[in-house]
């Protein structure tokens, strides 16, 4: 445990693991985590036919056994491609949130440790970014950058560094008046051995509460890139590009609109779940990323 | 007062900065030469030259950031190389539609939002109010586009109520501008309304759980009168912002949606200098939305800060 003593990280662990546990909700998004975590790492294996299998003579067909989600316009097999794009998802929330975690922890850490002028400048570059709505800011990267997974997952992650920023730098501006922190300083600790064994450990809570729902909003984000055709690049399949793709069909084919965006929505609420139940624990007074960015969006 | 405004003015002021220089080095990611990628292979070499000095490629970083500046603050925002006109009456032009379909989506929003909050904190833990947590639930978790899609199935595919995209101008004609405008702002709406549900709640049950609305029911006020008269006034003050942020928001262009019910305002406008490679149209749509927000905060602080006085001494 660090120095922080009872706030510390393997409490807070502790305390949200056993949250999700008792609260039904929670495991239920949970338990659908973690079956799109089997569907995407072994989706291809597990999928009944190649998510690029064109066939001309089954265009369009309707959900039956053979294709329980029917086919596309070029008869490729829906459910199969539902299940591959799984993957797409969870990498371009888990690598996208994963750059905004690292960055923006690190100047949230940086900015609210040495206040002063670096802080000042650190916190307006944030406000800056914040000025942008989530999605224009990442349409925008991507059009410079070029469309793809990679070009996706960076603006994504660029557009949503400012939120973890604020949340660190608002942990550490407390955590840094507490008695441990000065015990340290007094013994004569570096200021990153204090950054990180002291201050960091109990910034955690909503740390990991903000990292629970980033998920949910970084996926959203995903499928709205790839429905704007400027994230994964076909003829992988991505489940915002296939209702890009099915859009044409949807009155005559309803399947091509309702499975894909049914994907998108369990995927999402269920973070959303997660996040809210972990939040109610760890974190009762923080706002959920959807309000914070939606009404800063 | 005074102080609290000049201060949120400064500090609007650097942000704004900061948004030309981020807008400005957006073309400057480009790789290679963004003219050149934007008239693809096939190119008159004098307009390419033409371009290229009308955009200050040929300058170095700093002068043509500076100059920039200095035009986008006479309202020169370059012009395209599509068409060759100027950034700012494109830009312009697709305001009005977008502004109608905010505007309609954001009046949907509350017309929904503000009685299902207030009566789920007032009748906290019974049917309605669990039913609008799981809307709350809903609204932020699904993909307005999918919702937009579903909408088209629904009442333009089986019920052929509605059309299912396209756009008719406010003054051309009212009743098929609002037959246009309804499934893109019920779309827009139903996400926002939740998320206003959700604030108005948790305002109203902080509000509800005061000293002087208990006071109040002490004194053998009606519920009603307790309600209209002490917790509603106190409950919507931070709602306000909220509503104005969200208009703010979509104001900046429902890019997806406007895509996908290939309404022409800045949203779409951004996605066609996307696919076009016309970067002075996206930098243009991107600064002028960023700027538009960043004003709407100004204005919604201050009204803030009138109606609730102790945030100028925070």
């Amino acid at each position: 445990m660090s120095a922080g003593g009872e706030g510390g990280g393997d409490g807070q662990l502790r305390r949200a693991l056993s949250a999700l546990r008792h609260d039904p909700l929670a495991l239920t998004g949970s338990a659908v985590l973690a079956l799109l975590v089997v569907v995407g790492v072994a989706g291809s294996w597990l999928a009944p036919s190649g998510v690029n299998d064109v066939d001309v003579d089954r265009m369009l067909e309707s959900p039956s056994w053979s294709h329980p989600f029917g086919t596309d316009e070029l008869g490729r097999d829906v459910l199969s491609r539902v299940m591959v794009a799984a993957r797409v998802s969870l990498q371009v929330g888990l690598v996208s949130v994963g750059i905004a975690l690292v960055v923006g922890v690190t100047l949230g850490l940086f900015a609210g440790y040495y206040r002063g002028w670096l802080d000042n400048v650190l916190m307006r570059c944030m406000d800056v970014l914040f000025a942008f709505p989530v999605l224009l800011l990442a349409v925008a990267i991507v059009a410079v950058l070029g469309p793809g997974l990679l070009t996706a997952m960076i603006a994504i992650g660029v557009v949503y560094t400012p939120i973890f920023a604020r949340v660190t730098r608002a942990g550490v501006l407390s955590v840094r008046e507490q008695v441990f922190v000065r015990a340290a300083v007094s013994i004569g600790a570096s200021d990153l051995r204090i950054m990180r064994r002291h201050v960091l450990p109990n910034i955690a809570a909503p740390l990991i509460v903000q990292t629970s729902l980033s998920l949910a909003f970084a996926i959203l984000s995903e499928a709205a890139l790839s429905f704007l055709g400027l994230g994964v690049q076909p003829p992988a399949p991505a489940w915002g590009r296939m209702l890009y793709d099915g859009r044409g069909f949807v009155t005559d084919a309803w399947w091509l609109g309702v499975f894909p965006g049914a994907a998108i929505f369990l995927t999402v609420l269920a973070f959303n779940l997660v996040g809210d139940a972990l939040r109610d624990v760890l974190d009762p007074r923080q706002l959920t990323v959807s309000e914070a960015r939606r009404s800063t969006a | 007062m005074a102080r609290f405004v000049i201060r949120r003015l400064l500090q609007s002021g650097v942000v704004l900065l900061g948004v030309t220089l981020v807008v400005f080095l957006l073309l400057q990611l480009v790789p290679g030469d963004p003219v050149r990628v934007a008239l693809g292979t096939r190119f008159d070499p004098q307009t390419y030259e033409a371009l290229r000095a009308r955009a200050g490629l040929d300058q170095p970083l700093v002068a043509q950031y500076f100059n920039y500046l200095g035009r986008a603050l006479t309202g020169d925002l370059g012009v395209s190389f599509r068409s060759g006109r100027p950034v700012t009456s494109i830009v312009l032009e697709r305001l009005p539609a977008t502004l109608s379909l905010a505007v309609t989506a954001v009046v949907f929003a509350m017309l929904i939002a503000f009685p299902l909050g207030v009566l789920s904190a007032i009748r906290s833990g019974s049917f309605i109010d669990h039913a609008a947590r799981v809307f709350s639930q809903f609204g932020v978790s699904v993909p307005d586009f999918w919702m937009g899609i579903m909408g088209i199935l629904l009442f333009a595919g089986v019920l052929g109520w509605l059309p299912p995209s396209g756009y008719v101008a406010l003054t051309e004609d009212p009743a098929r501008w609002a037959s246009h405008v309804a499934l893109p702002a019920a779309t827009v709406g139903l996400v926002t309304a939740s998320i206003l549900t959700r604030f108005i709640r948790s305002s109203m049950l902080e509000v509800l759980s005061e000293d002087y609305v208990r006071t109040a029911e002490a004194k053998g006020l009606r519920t009603r009168v307790v309600v209209l008269r002490h917790v509603l006034r106190n409950a919507l003050i931070p709602v306000v912002t909220v509503v104005a942020v969200q208009l703010a928001s979509l104001l900046g262009g429902v890019i997806v949606i406007e895509v996908l019910f290939a309404w022409p305002g800045i949203g779409r406008l951004t996605y066609d200098a996307v696919q076009a490679r016309d970067y002075p149209v996206l930098q243009g749509a991107v600064l002028l939305v960023a700027a538009l927000f960043l004003l709407v905060n100004l204005l919604v602080d201050i009204l803030y800060a009138r109606l609730d006085p102790r945030i100028t001494v925070r």
